[in-house]
């Protein structure tokens, strides 16, 4: 997999009803079915909030093999959790081997947290593939604006997270360009012992930090530049607003995460 | 001859599979003869970069076979890497991939990574430097104390260090200013003529590749229209302004006299040539070419 192709934090453009959802909803909505994901006790509940899930995407037009592929990364954890569940959850034996005993509640226990991860990490990767990373962070400042009565620079968080969301993708090529160029020098990042890696990412290291306080730098300037000087006193050219559509979708995410917890109180 | 390196119905396609796929290169077959120095042209975006990358296995090809010394760069494993020694990659900018403390040290870099002892690389750095022109005190320097042009430099250094059989530059005089430029160029030179190794340049510059190379290949949108010598290409004149990258100044200056009617030779892309062609037709004496002719050759001297 070539590091061009990670798609954290990857916006893929489109005009799909979900896309055009006001963000603070989405983000919301998203916060709301996280909860639901963890008030879900049994197949029913699961089974339900998969239909959602799978209606939405439907929806959203994304396609399912971009999400599949953002689950890469996090297989090592689902199998770490699934076997640590399996082998630690105190229950009625099933089977058991040497110091390890599988119980029945253990094999439950770990299938439902792997389903729990994936369908989270799925909702989140849905939001960000719909939002652009602007409209996110427009979202998290609006969001938490309350907050600056207690004096938390939100505007100044907002804008941090906005610059380093949009330095990801930059990030990514740069480094992609400075290790086809190594390895155009016969730099090996592949094989080798751990310490042998750990040392040849020097040459990968060392330019990209440089690159990037530069970029910093530059960045810096250029602001100056335009005058920018915080958050005080500035305003917004596209406003945020919520329409009739958002707040059904709010509601419609609250109503699942009662409804779950409603389930899950009678254990289904 | 045979090619040293080629590539047959080399197709390559980015993120396929997303709304962001795009077909960077479509069916390309592209070769290089030894000793050969070679220029391929085309705008940004029209895929040479890509092209360029499968020449020592960076990038591998979505379908097509990349050839070096008639084998698949493909076909064993561990063989992209040993042809990456083979055939040396200058990127676009390459003195943002300085890491090292030293000059020496950056430049031993890639013998290093060959796997030759200390006193072969020691040699090879010593001569590339000598190649690229730096005085042997910059060796002890930091590359990051160095001028824009010095940097280049040592970073060309580093990968003629490895003594590639082909090398190929992505726009190495990119950003550089026309004595900086002018001095990289010879550097080139002076490596095809000693090493006699293959040259493969990627530029911009309609001037520069006309007055390096034998050999032009034009790239347009992942495929190639044409290629051959540079009065051949040159000739296309409208098709290559109509893909955005236009004839030399040289050309345009003949073009626009011979569309007024004067009798000169078309295919004049360098000032050499100019020169040359306004002489002979100065001295044939033709009554129209006064005019034009002495035009030329003001516009030479300014050139000049």
């Amino acid at each position: 997999m070539a590091l061009r192709d990670i798609t954290l934090g990857q916006y893929f453009p489109g005009s799909s009803p979900i896309h055009r959802l006001d963000p603070r909803a989405k983000l919301l909505a998203m916060i709301c079915y996280i909860v639901a994901l963890f008030l879900g006790e049994w197949f029913a509940t699961y089974a339900l909030l998969l239909l959602v899930l799978a209606a939405v995407v439907k929806v959203s037009t994304v396609k399912p093999r971009a999400l599949v592929r953002g689950l890469k990364p996090v297989v090592f954890i689902l199998v770490f959790t699934a076997v640590l569940n399996i082998f630690y959850t105190p229950g009625e034996p099933l089977a058991s081997f040497w110091i390890f005993t599988i119980t029945k509640q253990g094999v439950l226990h770990a299938f439902f947290m792997v389903v729990r991860i994936i369908m989270l990490i799925t909702c989140t990767f849905l939001l960000t593939y719909t939002t652009s990373p602007l409209a996110l962070t427009d979202a998290l400042e609006s969001l938490l604006g309350p907050l600056k009565k207690i004096r938390v620079p939100v505007h100044e968080l907002s804008m941090m997270m906005s610059i380093a969301l949009r330095f990801i993708p930059t990030l990514i090529e740069e480094t992609d360009k400075i290790m086809s160029a190594q390895k155009a020098r016969g730099a090996d990042f592949e094989s080798g012992s751990l310490i042998q890696r750990a040392k040849a990412l020097i040459p990968l290291l060392v330019p990209l930090f440089i690159s990037a306080f530069r970029r910093a730098d530059e960045l810096a300037t250029a602001m100056e530049c335009r005058c920018y000087h915080g958050g005080e006193g500035r305003t917004r050219m596209k406003q945020l607003r919520y329409r009739p559509g958002d707040v059904v979708f709010i509601l419609g995410a609250l109503a699942l995460a009662v409804l779950t917890g409603v389930l899950g109180h009678w254990g289904l | 001859m045979g090619a040293i390196i080629e590539t047959k119905q080399l197709t390559h396609i980015y993120s396929q599979g997303t709304p962001f796929e795009h077909t960077a290169l479509d069916s390309v077959d592209f070769s290089a003869a030894p000793g050969e120095y070679l220029a391929v042209i085309g705008r940004t975006g029209s895929g040479k970069s890509t092209l360029i990358q499968h020449l020592n296995g960076l990038l591998r090809p979505t379908s097509g076979q990349v050839l070096f010394d008639g084998g698949d760069i493909w076909a064993g494993k561990g063989r992209a890497r040993q042809v990456r020694c083979q055939v040396g990659l200058v990127f676009q900018y390459p003195e943002y991939q300085l890491f090292e403390e030293t000059v020496y040290q950056d430049i031993a870099f890639g013998p290093k990574n060959m796997g030759l002892d200390a006193d072969e690389v020691d040699r090879r750095v010593k001569q590339s430097a000598r190649f690229v022109g730096l005085e042997p005190a910059v060796l002890e320097k930091s590359p990051f104390d160095l001028s824009g042009g010095q940097k280049r430099r040592v970073a060309i250094a580093g990968v003629i260090a490895m003594e590639p059989r082909v090398l190929v530059l992505d726009e190495p005089t990119a950003g550089l200013d026309p004595s900086g430029s002018a001095r990289i160029l010879d550097n080139i030179r002076t490596y095809h003529q000693e090493k006699n190794a293959c040259i493969i340049l990627v530029s911009h510059s309609m001037e520069e590749v006309a007055r390096e190379a034998g050999r032009l290949v034009v790239i347009h949108r992942g495929a190639i229209p044409f290629s051959g010598s540079p009065e051949a290409v040159f000739a296309h004149g409208d098709e290559l302004e109509a893909m955005g990258l236009g004839v030399p100044a040289m050309t345009r200056v003949f073009a626009r006299l011979r569309s007024m009617g004067v009798d000169i030779p078309p295919s004049v892309y360098t000032i050499p040539q100019a020169r040359e062609a306004v002489l002979t037709t100065l001295h044939r004496g033709l009554h129209k070419a006064e005019n034009g002719g002495s035009q030329a050759a003001s516009d030479e001297k300014g050139a000049e």
